[in-house]
């Protein structure tokens, strides 16, 4: 059976030229790069290319940029790092409902250290109201994080405008743009950004390596104590293969980031078409304005997240989903949860994300596999049977009552 | 989450028995709550002789609770209404191979659906089952499933 692989914002294969990058780096090239012999040196030269290329492409300077093991430890770093180098000039911060774990986590245990948190609502649309970050600032915050793009629901938020109210209140700025460093054009110095962090692995490159820009003058702990990696702040041999694989998948990203931006959007919008003109009780998450090129994410009324999964991946197609049951806990995802969905349509949700060898004909496949799914799966609801006997309303039509535009 | 299903319950999930409704049936419950993505509900058709003739079920869940239903209701069939409540959510697992520790609670939920359409049977008909209680679970007023979970998690331990 074919597969049809929809779930990049979760992970992508790594390209072949990427692959022939690394590979001469796990055998001939093997030196450690903290060496002094040409082998050693040889290994150095390419983590500094690596470092610079990657550099080059958010506008940065190469001594800004520090090597991590992936966007969770860069965000990690970022937060718990600068939270506590920065503790003597307060101890508030500010992030948003929305964010990956990664950063809510990282923000929940600096809580119990007795830092204090606020985590901004979001609209209907998943966007952060800059009035409402600026509303947020105390003169005790030192710290803001607000990711660039949303991992479940594509929304972009207004990064440059909230780095530029951060700025004028003295407030440190940190991003997590592990959905967008690779897919958006990012400049962070044009944008006004202290601290990003960034992961291979969702841009064709190797698992296991990331990265977090620091600017220069920004204040941060060091994260890993050891050797004099990373100029001492973050300790470990480097992942030399993964840290090459990085820079050329970046390098291969940004060559042609336009052209495939606007494939991927082309055939984002032919499947929110479709499905909106398809598929009753639907309703798109996020906004459809300020969205990635490559994510699809809806709900759909009556029917509960995993088993519309269990019955795709059946027909070879692997998307993934909000639902409860397929995180592991017993709550539907926070970021559905923070756009106002009630808990019902959250358990049936589902996220595509489209990647560079996603064609039309796979997403016509998948749209043509979801509307069979659901009409079985609504077929066995006694949720759908109540709503064809008038006996419960829809919460779809209730978002639409209110005004929201991208529903069924 | 990735979820290891057994073949039993991929059987039964890909193509579940005894969905739909039964017109006027002699009994019909329904359990647990949209909010916990969880609801079961259960059509009993009883003869005069106290065995159930058929039954069907919708399930709004995941991949499991739709197995469970499927199971639940294959087992009940052909059945008096006193061995029906030997149908337990243990027999339910069993005869499924197993369910994965998070999931066991819909078979608890599968087990709560037979109960409540033999309770409402028994009420519609003014008899008493010994030995079924009134079923706790309904649409809007349930809590125990995360009481469930939880001991699930203690066993895990």
């Amino acid at each position: 059976m074919k597969q049809i692989y929809l779930d990049h914002a979760s992970t992508t294969p790594v390209r072949p030229e990427v692959v022939e990058a690394m590979l001469p780096y796990f055998t001939e090239q093997f030196g450690n790069p903290s060496s002094i012999y040409p082998l050693g040196q040889e290994a150095s030269d390419a983590v500094a290319d690596a470092r610079e290329t990657l550099a080059g492409l958010i506008g940065a300077a190469p001594r800004e940029v520090y090597f991590t093991s992936g966007g969770t430890e860069s965000d990690n770093w970022a937060i718990k790092g600068f939270a506590r180098a920065n503790a003597g000039k307060g101890k508030h911060l500010i992030t948003s409902a929305i964010e990956h774990h990664a950063v809510l986590h990282a923000c929940e245990a600096l809580e119990k250290e007795g830092f204090e948190v606020t985590y901004l609502p979001v609209d209907e649309h998943g966007l952060v109201r800059p009035a409402d970050f600026e509303a947020a600032i105390r003169p005790d915050t030192t710290l803001a994080s607000i990711m660039f793009a949303n991992n479940e629901i594509g929304t972009i938020e207004p990064v440059a405008e909230l780095a530029a109210i951060a700025r004028e209140h003295g407030v440190a700025f940190h991003t997590d743009a592990v959905q967008a460093f690779g897919h958006e054009p990012i400049d962070v110095k044009e944008m006004g950004i202290d601290m990003l962090s960034a992961s291979s692995h969702k841009i064709y490159g190797p698992k296991g390596t990331g990265l977090l820009y620091i600017r220069k003058g920004v204040k941060v702990e060091n994260f890993i104590d050891g050797g004099q990696q990373e100029r001492g702040r973050r300790g470990s041999t480097e992942n030399v293969p993964g840290i090459v694989g990085f820079a050329r998948a970046a390098e291969l990203a940004a060559a042609d980031m336009a052209g495939e931006h606007d494939r991927q959007l082309a055939l984002r919008d032919h499947a929110i078409r479709r499905i909106l003109d398809e598929i009753p009780s639907a309703k798109l998450n996020g906004s459809w304005e300020s969205r990635l090129a490559n994510n699809v994410n809806f709900s759909f009324e009556f029917i509960e997240g995993e088993g519309m999964l269990l019955q795709l991946a059946a027909r070879g197609i692997c998307v993934s989903s909000g639902s409860a049951c397929t995180s592991g806990s017993l709550d539907p995802s926070h970021v559905l949860l923070a756009i106002g969905l009630p808990h019902e349509i959250a358990h049936g949700s589902l996220r595509m994300t489209i990647g560079r060898d996603t064609t039309l004909e796979d997403v016509d496949f998948a749209v043509d596999s979801l509307k069979t799914t659901l009409a079985n799966l609504r077929m066995m609801s006694p949720l759908y049977e109540d709503f064809q006997q008038g006996k419960v309303e829809s919460v779809i039509e209730r978002f639409k009552a209110d005004g929201f535009p991208y529903a069924n | 989450m990735a979820m290891n299903y057994s073949d039993k319950v991929m059987e039964h999930f890909t193509n579940p028995q005894n969905v739909g409704e039964i017109e006027n049936a002699s009994g019909c419950g329904t359990v647990g709550n949209a909010v916990c993505g969880d609801i079961m509900r259960v059509y009993l058709d009883i003869d005069d002789n106290g065995v159930i003739q058929d039954a069907k079920f919708k399930t709004f869940g995941c991949g499991a609770a739709i197995a469970t239903s499927s199971m639940a209701t294959v087992l009940v069939k052909g059945k008096t209404v006193q061995e029906a409540l030997e149908v337990t959510n243990k027999a339910v697992m069993d005869a499924l191979d197993g369910l994965p520790p998070v999931k066991v609670h819909c078979s608890l939920l599968a087990e709560e659906a037979i109960h409540a359409a033999l309770w409402d049977y028994a009420e519609k008909h003014g008899i008493v089952i010994e030995g079924l209680e009134k079923p706790v679970t309904d649409i809007g007023e349930h809590d125990h499933h995360h009481g469930v979970e939880l001991v699930e998690d203690e066993d895990d331990l």
